[in-house]
């Protein structure tokens, strides 16, 4: 019961810190170098991780398609079935698992340590609102960075899937005829929806990782449980709200 | 409201502003079944140095926190210049500063920056006249030489009088400082103490201090209040703490050493 109470207080204060950050939105051209610093964070530092996971993940697609397939002679169809999975679901989860692991824990650890260390206490009494300065920046950051991210991540997952399909002897498919392949079974709508969950998971992994970090309470041995508990309760919500967002969208 | 002759000058430009008076009244607060603070009553007046003294674990630094409105009362009644202490609007209207026990700095940021954040966010001035305000303030308290510096680089007074700097560059009309001289030397604590009456005398801001501390307590304080166990014991001018009638306030302003019978051995029994 008091665990269940806990996910319903956790929620709450997640949905009421999504409405405080909005209630700020009008402070971001103030607030513009806090901006462009979190689309540093979040985007340009997880750029080289998304897009070698991403080159191996269209690979390991790429080379386990063309294994199952070669016997039914359907090898032709693995540039559609690289290019659906990395779209429409490879490619968001992955690149939200990542910023859980890149860069969520990194707030959660900096939020926490600031509240531990009362730096929020200093932020209220100098009559400056946290969730002004911490969250909505970083908020902000997501919306426009986690889109740019899952984009680059399902193209170079669509290349490393070409490549290993021309050089693997038993696949054999050359480049132009793994593209025609991705090309004509795919729809604008399948990238759009996998951008839609891209973005859905992104405000999520934020929104629970600066909730955390700002409700730390104790000493610095808190700081690593709420770092842990961060990314557990992210990868949980990223893969509940895949299945609500995907039958949505579907 | 304060009167017109209590008013707090402000350190840059030297125009006056009321220095406000804080009330307490019957303030109790509980976290669980732990009751920290039992019906303490007291007031601070306008532009006066109130030291609240205290062993460690009476509910000091909770109180200072129900002041700036950090904390909510379980029960009873907290004002700054009679407004709730708790109200948003009140921190809006009322320049209250407090100084941290450790300084609560912002690691990330140059000590410049950490005194630029205030008025940088609350739009007080172009980034010249911002400049000027930050480095008078650490002039105040000679840090010049630190303003590059990151609080990691700091000596712990050094972090105290920042905290300080940081606090005045608010043009306070309310100072409050948790536990200010602890952890540092017997000459650094003097230093502060200085500081903190200097500041007083200067601006005539109104203080409040918790400390265990009790040479500044005798030497800067107007009035000292005793909390024990969550309950004000000692209310007046520290010249009575010379002599106190009450037999704990005076164990503990001056605890005898009793190596024959000590007093974590009583504890046990």
């Amino acid at each position: 019961m008091r665990q269940l109470n806990n996910i319903l207080e956790g929620f709450g204060s997640t949905v009421l810190l999504l409405f405080r950050s909005i209630g700020y939105l009008p402070t971001l051209p103030r607030q513009f170098g806090r901006f462009i610093e979190q689309c540093y964070l979040i985007g340009y530092t997880t750029l080289p991780i998304v897009a070698i996971l991403s080159f191996f993940i269209g690979s390991v697609l790429a080379l386990q398609a063309g294994y199952s397939m070669q016997n039914f002679g359907a090898k032709q169809f693995i540039g559609s079935l690289v290019g659906l999975s990395m779209a429409r679901e490879l490619g968001p989860v992955m690149v939200a698992i990542l910023l859980t692991g890149r860069v969520g824990s990194a707030i959660t650890a900096e939020l926490a340590s600031m509240k531990v260390y009362q730096e929020v206490d200093a932020l209220q009494t100098m009559n400056i609102p946290p969730v002004r300065m911490l969250v909505m920046p970083r908020l902000v950051a997501a919306v426009v960075m986690v889109p740019v991210l899952a984009i680059i991540a399902n193209l170079v997952g669509w290349f490393g899937g070409a490549i290993i399909s021309k050089y693997t002897h038993f696949i054999a498919i050359d480049p132009p005829a793994y593209f025609s392949a991705l090309r004509r079974f795919m729809e604008f709508k399948d990238i759009l929806n996998g951008l839609i969950k891209a973005e859905v998971f992104g405000v999520g992994v934020i929104l629970v990782c600066c909730n955390i970090g700002l409700n730390t309470r104790g000493g610095p041995r808190e700081i690593g449980a709420s770092v842990t508990r961060a990314v557990v309760t992210s990868l949980i919500l990223i893969l509940v709200l895949d299945y609500f967002v995907t039958k949505a969208l579907m | 409201m304060s009167t017109a002759s209590d008013v707090t000058r402000n350190p840059f430009t030297q125009t006056e502003s009321p220095a406000v008076g804080v009330t307490i009244e019957g303030l109790s607060k509980s976290f669980g079944k732990f009751e920290v603070l039992k019906d303490v009553s007291f007031a601070v007046k306008p532009g006066e140095i109130f030291v609240l003294m205290g062993p460690s674990g009476s509910g000091k630094s909770v109180l200072l926190k129900h002041i700036v409105g950090l904390e909510l009362p379980t029960a009873g009644k907290v004002t700054v210049d009679r407004r709730d202490a708790a109200a948003e609007e009140t921190r809006e209207s009322v320049r209250m500063a407090l100084v941290f026990q450790a300084g609560a700095l912002f690691n990330s940021m140059t000590v410049y920056d950490n005194l630029a954040l205030y008025p940088r966010e609350h739009r007080i001035g172009n980034e010249a006249s911002i400049r000027e305000k930050v480095m008078h303030a650490l002039q105040i308290l000679s840090l010049e030489n630190a303003a590059q510096k990151y609080p990691s680089e700091l000596s712990g007074g050094m972090k105290k009088r920042v905290a300080i700097a940081r606090a005045l560059v608010m043009e306070p009309q309310l100072m409050l400082y948790d536990e200010p001289t602890s952890e540092l030397d017997p000459v650094m604590s003097a230093t502060i103490s200085e500081i903190i009456a200097t500041l007083k005398d200067q601006y005539h801001v109104t203080t409040i201090v918790v400390s265990h501390d009790r040479d500044l307590a005798l030497n800067i304080a107007d009035r000292v209040g005793i909390l024990m166990g969550g309950r004000l014991v000692f209310l007046g001018p520290p010249s009575e703490l010379k002599e106190p009638k009450d037999p704990r306030v005076a164990d503990f302003l001056h605890p005898r050493i009793d190596l024959q019978n000590p007093r974590f051995k009583q504890l046990e029994t």
